[in-house]
């Protein structure tokens, strides 16, 4: 087996446009996860049960099914509802609908996380509901939720690589397809894992760096 | 058209695929379990080289998606002259990749049990294998069923990668029947739904177990 590194650096602008193509899809796919997230979370929460239960049944079907799935409805089932996507939209949406499910479960821990007493005083000082959520909730709930949240932005980090199996050009496909032209699979894999385990390794650093300097407030927000 | 037709059709097609998805997802826990195991007592042990190799596991397998994973075992290890098959080397990876998470799992459940009890354990004349078998790893799964039957669930997610190197289970005849009759969405939901009850179902056995096993005296 000889191991010639030279497959990489011949391709080192493909790969750079692949690793860059993951990180935006992370991005984007977490960005709009969050926000369906706490939609569905706060909706759940202080809405009639007539529009919880559909979400309730959203949030379970997509944790209770697997994500290449519910990436083979969006894409290729699409079309049946006139629903075209290029695989990288189609991606993206099913990245951001099965991370929302479960940011939407995170965020629901935090709001009754927060001492119903709190909500109770705000309401009697005459805060609006909104505002109470805003200006009370959030802001306490966010310092609790925090490593759930950066947990899951990072577990959204690795699921980016299944959106090769729909064609999307990210950096597991660009490999896969550098790879199966020249042949050099130990060299391609190896450096493919090697750039996602990296890459974990100091996002996940980030996180833990980021809950430390947050931890700070918990202490003031739990006296 | 919704076709029905084809979903009936090809449901017990489907079916008798399920059963491939629930036996890889299955057997590669049971051996993740016990990889995981052995993984979580090397890092609680006083050897730095165990501490060190349980580190090192637990953060690539953890690190590294597993789809990358699979591709790794699928393409590489004919080059390093293993030859098995593509099923036998992707039950044996997501067994390595659960088994990381698993050892995490386990980890919380070994720290959860008193010392005192394995200090009474050790006066009583076990041995360190007898103490890790009939004392920590039945305590430490009591106290992390949910996390444990929650893992599960989450190998049979993942099982469905394994149609990408080329096993049958049900996603991959999901696929070939999909692309063979033209009508994706019919069967990708179908498919979808198997997932879904198999998954309802482990958590139900899950929540029969957790309230058959709680422990009062464990803490």
């Amino acid at each position: 087996m000889s191991f010639n590194l030279a497959i990489l650096t011949d391709n080192w602008r493909e790969i750079l446009d692949g690793m860059a193509l993951t990180i935006l899809i992370w991005a984007a796919g977490t960005a709009i996860g969050l926000a369906v997230g706490l939609a569905v979370a706060v909706v759940q929460l202080f809405t009639n049960r007539w529009l919880a239960a559909p979400l309730a049944l959203y949030v379970a079907v997509m944790r209770g099914t697997p994500f290449l799935i519910q990436l083979f409805v969006i894409y290729y089932g699409g079309p049946f509802f006139g629903l075209d996507l290029t695989p990288l939209t189609a991606g993206i949406a099913g990245l951001a609908l099965y991370g929302g499910a479960y940011f939407s479960e995170i965020f629901r821990a935090g709001f009754l996380s927060v001492p119903p007493g709190q909500i109770e005083a705000a309401r009697m000082m005459g805060i609006g509901r909104l505002d109470i959520v805003r200006h009370v909730q959030l802001p306490q709930m966010l310092v609790i939720i925090l490593p759930a949240l950066a947990n899951m932005t990072v577990l959204l980090s690795k699921e980016t690589a299944v959106l090769s199996v729909i064609t999307v050009n990210e950096l597991t496909s660009v490999i896969q397809s550098i790879g199966s032209t020249t042949f050099a699979f130990a060299e391609t894999l190896l450096f493919l894992a090697l750039v996602y385990w990296a890459f974990l390794e100091i996002v996940t650093a980030a996180a833990r760096r980021l809950e430390k300097r947050v931890g700070r407030f918990m202490l003031r927000s739990q006296s | 058209m919704f076709d029905f037709n084809l979903i009936i059709k090809s449901l017990p097609m489907l079916l008798e695929a399920s059963v491939w998805t629930v036996v890889y997802s299955l057997t590669s826990v049971a051996i993740g379990f016990c990889i995981g195991t052995l993984m979580c007592a090397a890092g609680l042990s006083a050897s730095r080289l165990g501490r060190g190799i349980s580190a090192f596991y637990v953060s690539f397998f953890r690190g590294v998606p597993l789809l990358v994973q699979l591709l790794i075992s699928y393409y590489c290890l004919p080059l390093i002259g293993v030859n098995v098959p593509s099923s036998v080397a992707a039950v044996g990876t997501l067994a390595l990749c659960t088994g990381a998470y698993l050892a995490e799992i386990l980890r919380g459940g070994f720290l959860g049990i008193s010392p005192g009890l394995i200090e009474a354990a050790r006066m009583v004349g076990l041995s360190r294998r007898q103490i890790l078998t009939r004392i920590e790893v039945p305590l430490a799964v009591r106290l992390t069923l949910p996390a444990l039957v929650n893992e599960t669930t989450m190998m049979v997610k993942a099982s469905s990668l394994i149609s990408v190197v080329g096993v049958l289970e049900l996603t991959r005849l999901a696929q070939n029947i999909a692309t063979s009759t033209f009508q994706p969405l019919e069967i990708y939901l179908t498919a979808g739904a198997i997932y879904f009850v198999i998954n309802g179902a482990i958590t139900l056995l899950g929540q029969l177990a957790e309230s058959r096993f709680r422990l009062e005296t464990a803490r």
